[in-house]
C-alpha cells in the first residue's frame, strides 16, 4: 500500500509561553495525526494545552502567543505559513470547530438559519436560494424538529442541545474533511450529551470526516475515541488507540487520571444507617412564579414537587437530576435559603419551615453547606482565615478560639498553616473548595448540604476532593445530602441516591439497585446515557 | 501596590492630582498668603491684571484682591464639595443598601422614595432649600447633598442586588452572620470601588451647585466664593473680565482636575477596563 499523507499531522509543535508564566511552553514538542474517517480524543486536565493545537490550526491563539518551531500539516500543507486569505478559505471549508458554549458562539442577533447561511456566503458559495435550500437539508440532518420553522427562531429560544445541533450544522455547512470539537458536550446534561456524541459520531461515519475532539471526560474518551492522545502541562504523555490507553495505561499520570475517573464500585456493601432520623422531609413544594402582570399569567414552575425523605446520622444521600430538575432547589430549602411553599423539613423532629430567620439563625450552624464554585463563594476581600472564623465568630465563639480551630480545620482538610493569611486568589480550584469544606466544618455541623461542590474541578482534585469529604463524613460523623448531575458520583459517594426529574423525587435506593435494576424510565434513560459505561476504569489501572 | 502603578499609569489623572494638590495647598495655605479678609479692598478698583505687581490678577470695583479671592474660595468650594459629597454618599449608601439587600416591600418603598428626589429637578430643589434656611454654609452643604443622593442609592442598590446572589455572601447567610454584618463586612467592601468613583465625581458637581447657588445671590455672605465673584462681575463683563474670567478658570481647573482623578480611580479599580488603552 503507498503511503498516503495523513489529513492532520502535528509534527513537533511548540508554542511558546510569554515571560512570567509557570512554564516556558504552552505545548511542547507535540506530534500526532489525524487519519480521515478517525475520531481522535484529546484529553487533558485544565491548562494540560489540550486546546492549543486546536486553536493554532484555527487562527484563535491570542496575539501573545506563538507558535516557535514545528509544523501544522492539513493536507499536507503548512497552516502555519500560510497567508492569512489562504487560512481564511480554509477554515470552514477545509476545517471547522465547534465550541464548548453553544449559546455564545452563537450570534444572539440573527437567526439561526441566517447563521448557517452565513457561513456558505461568507465563502462564497452557491445563491440566495441554493444556501436556503441547504438550511433547510442540514438542520434536517442534525435531527432538529421541523426545519422550515426552527430556521427562523433565534437562538435564545432553543435548549442547549439544540443550539449545539445548530453550531453542528455551521460546521458541516460547506461539508469539512476535518471537524474540531472543543469540549463541545460539557455544558449539556447527560441525555443531551448523550445524542450529541451519537449525531457527532453518525456524520463522521457516513461524511468520513477525521474528527480531532478535544475533552476532559474518559467517559466520553470511551464512548467515540479511536485514538487517544494524553496531555499533561504542555506534553504529549501517552498517545495510541482507544483500546490501549483506557484499557492499558503505561504512563503513571494517564493511570492517576483513569483510577481517578468516577465508577460506582458495585461490590461495597455498606452498613445500613441505623439510629434516629437526623432530618426528615416531607411532601416538601417550592413553585417558582415569573412574569405575570395585571393582564398576563405569570409562568408557574413547579421546582420542588411533594419530595419526602428521610436522612439518618452519618448517612450521605445523592440528589441526581439534570440542570432544571430542582435539586439544588432542594438544597437551598432546606438551608432556608429560600421561601417554602409547604410540607415540612424536620431537623432532630423540630420543623424548620415555620421558622423566622431569626429564629432559624441559632440553629444554622448544624445545617452547613459547601458551595458550587469555589471561585465565587469565596469573598475575594477577606483573608482565608477571616472566612474560616466569620462563622464560628457570628455563633458567639471567642476570636481566639476560632482562630486556633480555623488554624487546625486547614490541617485537616490538608491546606498549609500559611494559607491562613493569603486571600482566595492566591489557591487553585481544589485548594478553595478544601477551604470551603473547611469553612462548613468550622461550625461542627451535623448535616452538610454540598451543592455540586466537586463539579468545577478536574477530574483528579475531583477524586482528591471526594476523599477528603468521605473521609471527615466517617471521622466526624456528619449526614450529607450531595447533590449532582453526575450519576457516576453519586453511585461512588453515596449510601442513597434519589433521582430528581421536573421537581419529583421518581426513584430513590440504595445505588447498586439505581444503578443495575432502574425501575423509572427517566432513570433507565439517564444510566444508559452514562458516558463509558461500558467501559472500567477499575479494571484498566488495576 | 498594583492599584497605585495602575493608577499612575493614567497620565490625565496623574495631572489631576497634581493640579488637586495644588488647590489644596492654595486654600490651606489662604490665610498665610493673604493675611487681610478678601472682602477688605486693598488696592486701587479695577486694577486690570499684571498692571500692579502686588496684585497679579487685579482688584475688582472695590479694590479687592482677586488673587485672594480665589485663594479664599478654594476652601469654601472643597469644604462644600466634599462635605456634601460624604453626607449625600452615607444616606444614599444606606437607602441603596437596604433596599439591595432585602428587596421586595422595601425595596419598593425606599426606590419610589428615591424615585420622588429624581424627578424633581436637582439644582431647582437646592435653590428653594437654600432660600427656606436662610443661605449659610450649613444649609448649602445639606442642600447640595440633599439633591444629589438618588444615584448613589441606585448605583448601590444595583451593585447589592447582584452581590446578594454571589456564593460567598450566601455561604455568610449559612454559618449565621445577621444581615446588617452581611451588609457591611461581607458585600459593602466588594461594592466600593464604583462608589469611590462616583463620590469623586460627584465632589465636582457639588462645587459647581455651589458656584451657582453663589452666582445667584444664595452663598453665604460671610465666605469668599468663586460663584459669588462671578456673579458680582456679570455686570461688568465687557469693562471688567478679569473680574469674572479668573474665577471661571478656577473652577474650571479644579473639576476638570477631580474629573480627570475619577476616571483614573475607575481605570485602576475596574480590572474589566484595565489595559483598555494599551
Amino acid at each position: 500500500m503507498k503511503p498516503t499523507t495523513p489529513l492532520l499531522k502535528v509534527d513537533n509543535l511548540s508554542i511558546e509561553l510569554p515571560a512570567g508564566f509557570d512554564r516556558k511552553y504552552a505545548v511542547e514538542n507535540l506530534s500526532y495525526t489525524l487519519e480521515a474517517g478517525e475520531i481522535l480524543c484529546v484529553v487533558g486536565e485544565s491548562g494540560s494545552g489540550k486546546s492549543m493545537t486546536a486553536n493554532a490550526i484555527m487562527g484563535l491563539l491570542p496575539s501573545y502567543l506563538k507558535p516557535s518551531s514545528g509544523r501544522i500539516l492539513l493536507n499536507g500543507r503548512d497552516l502555519l505559513v500560510m497567508s492569512e486569505q489562504e487560512l481564511a478559505r480554509e477554515r470552514g471549508r477545509t476545517v471547522s470547530m465547534i465550541f464548548q458554549e453553544p449559546l455564545s458562539a452563537l450570534n444572539p442577533l440573527m437567526t439561526v438559519g441566517e447563521q448557517i447561511a452565513e457561513v456558505m456566503l461568507v465563502h462564497g458559495e452557491g445563491d440566495a436560494r441554493s444556501r436556503d435550500e441547504r438550511v433547510l437539508e442540514l438542520l434536517d440532518y442534525v435531527g432538529l424538529p421541523d426545519p422550515a420553522s426552527l430556521r427562523h427562531s433565534y437562538p435564545f429560544r432553543l435548549s442547549g442541545g439544540q443550539r449545539q445541533r445548530v453550531m453542528i450544522a455551521m460546521a458541516l455547512a460547506l461539508e469539512p474533511a476535518m471537524l474540531i470539537a472543543d469540549e463541545p458536550t460539557t455544558a449539556l446534561d447527560v441525555t443531551t450529551q448523550a445524542q450529541i456524541l451519537e449525531l457527532i459520531r453518525r456524520i463522521q461515519r457516513a461524511k468520513g470526516m477525521g474528527v480531532l475532539f478535544i475533552t476532559h471526560d474518559f467517559g466520553v474518551v470511551a464512548d467515540i475515541a479511536d485514538k487517544v492522545v494524553v496531555m499533561e502541562k504542555g506534553l504529549i504523555v501517552e498517545q495510541g488507540t482507544a483500546d490501549d490507553v483506557l484499557n492499558r495505561p503505561q504512563h503513571p499520570y494517564t493511570r492517576r487520571l483513569i483510577a481517578a475517573v468516577p465508577h460506582p464500585d458495585e461490590s461495597a456493601t455498606r452498613a445500613e444507617a441505623a439510629g434516629e432520623p437526623l432530618l426528615e422531609v416531607r411532601n416538601l413544594q417550592k413553585t417558582y412564579r415569573s412574569g405575570g402582570g395585571l393582564f398576563t399569567r405569570p409562568r408557574i414552575v413547579k421546582a420542588v414537587d411533594d419530595v419526602s425523605f428521610t436522612l439518618r446520622r452519618g448517612e450521605t444521600l445523592g440528589v441526581v437530576g439534570e440542570s432544571g430538575s430542582g435539586k439544588s432547589t432542594l438544597g437551598r430549602c432546606i438551608l432556608k435559603l429560600t421561601d417554602v411553599d409547604g410540607g415540612e423539613i424536620r431537623y432532630r423532629g423540630k420543623d424548620l419551615v415555620p421558622l423566622s430567620q431569626a429564629a432559624f439563625r441559632p440553629m444554622r450552624r448544624h445545617l452547613q453547606m459547601v458551595f458550587q464554585d469555589p471561585f465565587a463563594s469565596l469573598n475575594p476581600r477577606h483573608t482565608i482565615g477571616r472566612i474560616l472564623t466569620d462563622g464560628p465568630v457570628a455563633n458567639g465563639v471567642p476570636m481566639d478560639e476560632a482562630q486556633k480551630k480555623a488554624r487546625d480545620l486547614l490541617a485537616l482538610v490538608g491546606l498549609d498553616p500559611s494559607a491562613y493569611d493569603r486571600y482566595p486568589h492566591e489557591f487553585s480550584g481544589g485548594q478553595r473548595q478544601r477551604v470551603g469544606i473547611a469553612r462548613a466544618l468550622a461550625l461542627d455541623p451535623e448535616l452538610l448540604v454540598a451543592d455540586e461542590s466537586v463539579s468545577a474541578l478536574d477530574v483528579s482534585v475531583q477524586a482528591q476532593v471526594l476523599d477528603l469529604m468521605q473521609d471527615l463524613q466517617k471521622k466526624l460523623d456528619i449526614a450529607v445530602i450531595f447533590i449532582t448531575h453526575d450519576l457516576r458520583v453519586a453511585a461512588e459517594v453515596c449510601d442513597k441516591i434519589a433521582v430528581m426529574y421536573r421537581g419529583a423525587i421518581v426513584e430513590a435506593g440504595p445505588p447498586a439497585e439505581v444503578f443495575n435494576a432502574p425501575r423509572h424510565a427517566y432513570t433507565q434513560k439517564l444510566i444508559a446515557a452514562i458516558p463509558g459505561r461500558h467501559w472500567n476504569p477499575r479494571a484498566a489501572v488495576a | 501596590m498594583s492599584f497605585l502603578r495602575r493608577y499612575a499609569q493614567n497620565v490625565g489623572a496623574l495631572i489631576g492630582l497634581a493640579i488637586l494638590v495644588v488647590v489644596v495647598l492654595v486654600a490651606l495655605a489662604a490665610p498665610v498668603l493673604y493675611p487681610v479678609s478678601p472682602w477688605q479692598g486693598v488696592g486701587e478698583p479695577l486694577l486690570g491684571p499684571f498692571e500692579d505687581p502686588a496684585y497679579p490678577l487685579g482688584t475688582d470695583l472695590l479694590g479687592r484682591d482677586i488673587a485672594a479671592g480665589i485663594a479664599y474660595g478654594a476652601r469654601v468650594s472643597l469644604l462644600i464639595g466634599i462635605i456634601s459629597t460624604a453626607v449625600a454618599v452615607v444616606i444614599g449608601v444606606a437607602l441603596g443598601a437596604l433596599a439591595g439587600f432585602y428587596g421586595g416591600r422595601v425595596d419598593d418603598m425606599l426606590m419610589r422614595f428615591t424615585e420622588f428626589f429624581q424627578t424633581i429637578p436637582a439644582f431647582a430643589m437646592a435653590v428653594v432649600l437654600v432660600a427656606i434656611f436662610s443661605p449659610n454654609i450649613t444649609s448649602i452643604t445639606l442642600a447640595i447633598a440633599v439633591v444629589s443622593w438618588p444615584p448613589v442609592a441606585r448605583l448601590v442598590r444595583g451593585e447589592f442586588l447582584s452581590l446578594r446572589s454571589r456564593e460567598f455572601v450566601q455561604a455568610a447567610v449559612v454559618v449565621g452572620q445577621t444581615g446588617p454584618r452581611i451588609m457591611a463586612t461581607q458585600i459593602l467592601p466588594n461594592a466600593i470601588s464604583p462608589i469611590i468613583v462616583t463620590a469623586s465625581l460627584m465632589v465636582a458637581t457639588a462645587i459647581l451647585t455651589e458656584s451657582s447657588l453663589s452666582f445667584l445671590g444664595l452663598g453665604d455672605r460671610n465666605m469668599m466664593s468663586w460663584g459669588f465673584m462671578i456673579g458680582a462681575a456679570r455686570t461688568m463683563l465687557r469693562e471688567a473680565w478679569w473680574l469674572s474670567v479668573f474665577p471661571g478658570v478656577a473652577i474650571l481647573v479644579t473639576v476638570l482636575a477631580i474629573n480627570l482623578i475619577g476616571e483614573g480611580l475607575n481605570d485602576a479599580m475596574n480590572p474589566h477596563l484595565r489595559g483598555r488603552k494599551g
